[in-house]
């Protein structure tokens, strides 16, 4: 089980596929979809936590907890489940400061 | 009469039907809505590309959604309505807006100010409560009605309220058969207090059906559970939790949503300049207002579930009324007998969900019991521990003293998850009643919102 996705999709998945690409991978999402359900029809790790560096997988789904921040390619935040994918969507799963914050703790 | 400028905040029920009252009175309010569509949490819309329909969507809701969309539809051109914008804060008669498409600031001065900002789900930390696959029980739904989407091929649903048994109900529909129903609430408790659910005979009998639903599929229903952790590494592969005679047990699953029910969204009411109050059942403290909504603030109204948690239908009576409370104060005339009928039905729902909240009660205890590595704030894993050292060795017994100490609700949640429940451990470690230690002071922006310097309307 620890293999298989997050998420399952339950009907309605003849939408028109969308490509995105996440971490520099390509990823096919279908349109209607959130950035965060995109990636956990996929996996199980949406993003890190900033303090204990453990995989998070959203929580609220509501715009509420802040948990799901990812950031477009010129470094820009978003919150992956109120974000709906469009073509061409360029995503990194960790924050552009994440370099920075380690070389300064 | 000069353009009297009125504000709403939310397109739920209680925006929505503030907005028509408004609009039928020949104003032209703005609405703001952080949603990119109308109908709030309860009745939100799919994106487009989806075409389920309102029966598969809302269920026995269904008319209601409908109706209630239908509404929001027919006032386009008679409102200034802002989609996808968050309000962020409410400092000396000005709304501060944040366009999320845009990525705009913006800034409205208003004459009457009507917040309808909903609710979101209460929590409880539980240990394992950050790991990778537990949801709250409310955007457990969201990702059924919203994606169509399960949050997992064996998920279970944990904690207590009429939510509950719903989305789990929802979830067997959908073709994924839950784990478990767990509720935190003994049997006891609900038979005890169950008669005070019979003012609303279909809400109660609509319960007993998606219970009897689960239960006919053999789905294990269970009540008077405690949470006791999630395993699995990284990501959840059981639940263990002590059951009604003391065992404790371990479930396999692949997620857990839980939930003890809603909690106001007042944060903008409270920057606003409304007087609060505390509520012991929910320990929340909420804002003070009138019959009508009129909270302390002139100009300023609450309704729905963001004033008080009462559920949709009492939402759309409320926002109709903090109109009128509205037009009133800005000098129109108002339907006296209308006014009337509305304020009973907001009475009669007041007394419904205080029976729902003595039904299905917050387990406040749970908090007191918590270990102390168990992780508080998820947003920046400060533990129970943490906070109550704060409270012993550093003499914090009030709540907003021991955020500044140990930043307990400091995180970008803004203490929505952790706020109450940190309230709970402080004044069990402070030896203080709750309500002493106070609540969270809420700070604007009530989001998150870019720092990068923007360009303002």
């Amino acid at each position: 089980m620890a293999s298989d996705p997050q998420l399952r999709r339950i009907e309605e998945t003849d939408r028109p596929q969308v490509e995105i690409t996440v971490d520099g991978l390509a990823l096919e999402a279908l349109a209607g979809d959130t950035v965060l359900t995109a990636i956990l029809v996929r996996a199980r790790r949406l993003r890190d936590n900033e303090f204990d560096g453990k995989p998070r997988a959203g929580f609220c789904l509501m715009g509420a907890c802040q948990e799901c921040w990812l950031w477009r390619a010129d470094g820009r935040r978003l919150r992956a489940c109120t974000t709906l994918v469009e073509p061409g969507l360029a995503l990194t799963t960790h924050s552009p400061l994440a370099a920075w914050q380690h070389k300064g703790s | 009469m000069a353009a009297q400028r009125i504000l709403i905040v939310g397109a739920g029920p209680a925006g929505t039907r503030a907005a028509e009252a408004l609009v039928r009175h020949g104003l032209r309010p703005v609405v703001v809505d952080e949603s990119p569509a109308s109908g709030g949490q309860i009745y939100r819309r799919q994106p487009a590309p989806f075409k389920r329909t309102a029966k598969t969507l809302y269920g026995f809701e269904a008319a209601k959604a409908t109706r209630l969309h239908g509404v929001f539809e027919a006032l386009a051109g008679a409102i200034d309505y802002r989609p996808s914008t968050l309000a962020w804060h409410v400092h000396e008669r000005v709304l501060h807006l944040f366009d999320v498409t845009s990525e705009r600031f913006g800034e409205l001065p208003f004459d009457a100010l009507i917040i309808a900002t909903g609710a979101a789900d209460r929590v409880i930390p539980f240990p394992g409560w950050t790991k990778a696959g537990v949801f709250s029980l409310g955007g457990s739904q969201v990702a059924l009605k919203y994606q169509a989407c399960a949050v997992g091929r064996q998920p279970v649903f944990l904690g207590t309220g009429p939510l509950l048994a719903l989305v789990a109900y929802q979830y067997l529909k959908a073709g994924v058969v839950p784990a478990a129903v767990l509720d935190t609430t003994p049997s006891a408790v609900k038979l005890r207090h169950a008669a005070g659910l019979l003012a609303r005979p279909s809400a109660f009998a609509k319960g007993l059906y998606y219970l009897a639903s689960l239960r006919a599929h053999g789905v294990a229903l269970e009540s008077g559970v405690t949470p006791l952790g999630v395993e699995g590494e990284p990501a959840v592969e059981a639940l263990v939790y002590r059951d009604a005679k003391g065992r404790d047990r371990r479930l396999a699953c692949d997620a857990v949503a839980f939930g003890y029910g809603l909690q106001s969204e007042s944060q903008l009411a409270e920057l606003a300049g409304a007087e609060i109050a505390f509520e012991p059942l929910s320990r929340q403290w909420l804002p003070k207002t009138d019959a009508d909504g009129r909270a302390t603030p002139r100009g300023v109204y609450l309704c729905g579930d963001g004033a008080r948690v009462r559920g949709a239908d009492v939402a759309e009576a409320g926002g109709e009324l903090a109109a009128y409370a509205a037009l009133a104060d800005l000098g129109r005339e108002v339907p006296h007998a209308r006014i009337a009928l509305l304020r009973r039905k907001m009475a009669r729902g007041a007394r419904f969900a205080r029976a729902l909240q003595r039904v299905f009660p917050v387990p406040h205890h749970f908090a007191e019991a918590l270990a102390d590595d168990t992780v508080l704030c998820r947003c920046e894993m400060v533990s129970v521990g943490e906070l109550r050292r704060a409270a012993l060795a550093l003499g914090a017994s009030e709540i907003n003293r021991a955020k500044a100490l140990t930043r307990v609700g400091m995180g970008r949640c803004q203490g929505r998850y952790c706020g109450i429940t940190a309230t709970t451990v402080l004044a069990a470690a402070a030896k203080m009643p709750v309500e002493q230690v106070t609540g969270l002071r809420p700070q604007g922006p009530v989001k998150p919102v870019p720092i990068a310097p923007a360009a303002s309307e």
